[in-house]
């Protein structure tokens, strides 16, 4: 064991922290276009239906198959699943709130990011948490077109029939995927809205 | 010639013109409700798309520093009456005057931070603290923080909320009454003239409400706020209105004092006031002079 972790421990590390990277990337850029996307139908209500269906539809598509078009493309799948997050995030404020704040006179961009950016936060936040656990997973198939990352361990692996390499990317990657929940767990807790039952 | 630029001249401009008439000949006193009206509806009508009329042909006045209290059964068009003032609603035709001035000529977020608003569920932000949502209309304004917070505690001691207990809590910390309270300093922060109230009391408890109402006069006597209130409680009209306009069906029915009020025998004022008191007999000519003394 000691002198597997010798032989392999320093591309362990290095894979993880390229796994951290692709998989941070790719919440970055799903992120950037779902959350925004979805506060844009928030917008245009009509939109929602077809918008969230064609993501949901993508979202099918598998994986693997995916990664023969793009490498970013996979992650497709979980922009999906935050559009329909953000924009449930949005439409579930009290409806109250909203027309409070606009008769208060704030203007269009104070209302989103004083009442209804924060409000949502948690959802939005969630739908982050569990589109990064998955994410972890996933990337793991990255290094089927050479993207890196720990992938590469578990494919050698299987290649070499050696389930010592199996593992030793397959476990990094759990945890990984279980060091994630738990950070964006911490995240979503400081971000919830201060309500009974709650520490405020 | 004076008097065909008085008339051309918008409200505002009249008041004006008016004082300048006044100082120079010290003749001319203009009548008190063409000056003073803070609030005024002129001929009002607003239906939804394809829906009834909900409020048709709507004329009256609000004086400055008076109370008005519009009440109505449910769907009379009391709310959507308050709406037009601060243009969360936009009438069909008609006019609503704040101070002289059409709001439709005045840009809509100051138009907006200059009315205060009160409503029944208090609409307070759940995310923010007590001080924080009082202030925020001056947040948006992008005052300093200190003032922020000074302002807020002043409010908050005058609506009878200890700034310093109640400031750093959570609206899901506070009682009914003390949400209302928030609401109301909320209400005042950017010091408007003129408040708008949407059955601010109608989910308290009879007690809760009488002491919300009491404190509510006497805030609105030491501020002469001018107070447009909606509600459907027959004494909390005559308790806190110096004027009563009844809607029935998106129709003005009345625009009168307390007193007026409850000897009209006008037939809708009648009903509305006998379905109030049903089983209290003679108990309606009493409610406004055992109330007010």
């Amino acid at each position: 064991m000691s002198e597997f972790l010798q032989q392999y421990g320093g591309e362990i590390a290095q894979l993880t922290m390229e796994h951290l990277w692709l998989t941070f990337a790719a919440m970055l850029f799903a992120t950037a276009i779902a959350v925004p996307v979805g506060v844009a139908l928030t917008r245009k209500p009509g939109w929602a239906k077809p918008v969230i269906g064609v993501a949901n539809v993508l979202q099918t598509i598998p994986s693997l198959a995916m990664f023969g078009f793009l490498l970013p493309l996979p992650w497709l799948g979980e922009r999906a699943a935050r559009v329909a997050n953000t924009y449930a995030g949005i439409r579930g404020i009290d409806p109250t709130l909203i027309d409070v704040a606009q008769a208060m006179g704030l203007t269009d961009a104070q209302r989103f990011f004083k009442v209804e950016l924060p409000l949502a936060a948690p959802f939005i936040l969630a739908g982050l948490r569990t589109a990064t656990v998955t994410c972890v997973g996933i990337a793991t198939i990255a290094a089927a077109v050479g993207a890196g990352g720990l992938g590469e361990l578990i494919f050698r692996g299987v290649a070499s029939v050696d389930n010592e390499l199996v593992l030793a990317g397959a476990i990094p990657a759990a945890l990984l995927a279980l060091a994630c929940d738990g950070g964006l767990g911490l995240v979503e807790r400081w971000a919830r809205v201060p309500g009974p039952g709650t520490a405020a | 010639m004076v008097s065909g630029l008085v008339f051309l001249g918008s409200r505002r401009n009249f008041r004006v013109f008016a004082a300048d008439i006044f100082v120079t000949r010290g003749t001319f006193v203009p009548t008190l409700d063409l000056v003073s009206a803070a609030i005024e509806f002129r001929n009002v009508c607003f239906r939804r798309e394809r829906g009834r009329r909900l409020l048709d042909d709507i004329s009256f006045a609000v004086e400055e520093g008076t109370t008005t209290a519009v009440l109505g059964r449910s769907g009379s068009g009391k709310t959507t009456l308050l709406r037009t003032v601060n243009r969360m609603i936009e009438p069909n035709s008609g006019e609503v005057l704040l101070e002289g001035e059409n709001v439709r000529s005045r840009d809509l977020i100051a138009l907006r931070r200059g009315v205060g608003y009160v409503i029944q569920e208090t609409g307070l932000f759940p995310h923010m603290t007590v001080e924080r949502n009082v202030g925020l209309v001056l947040e948006a304004e992008d005052h300093e923080r200190r003032e922020r917070e000074l302002r807020s505690q002043d409010l908050l001691n005058a609506v009878g909320l200890e700034a310093r207990t109640f400031g750093p809590r959570y609206p899901f910390q506070l009682s009914g009454g003390q949400r209302q309270r928030v609401g109301l300093a909320r209400a005042l922060a950017a010091e408007p003239p003129v408040l708008l109230m949407d059955e601010p009391f109608g989910a308290l408890d009879p007690l809760t409400r009488g002491e919300m109402q009491d404190m509510l006069r006497e805030l609105m006597a030491r501020l002469k706020k001018t107070v447009l209130l909606v509600t459907h409680d027959l004494d909390e009209a005559l308790y806190l209105g110096d004027r009563i306009v009844l809607l029935h069906e998106g129709k003005m029915v009345a625009d009168l004092a307390p007193e007026e009020f409850l000897r009209s025998r006008e037939p809708e004022i009648e009903s509305y006031v006998r379905a109030f008191h049903r089983g209290e007999e003679s108990a309606a000519p009493n409610a406004v002079g055992g109330k007010r003394a």
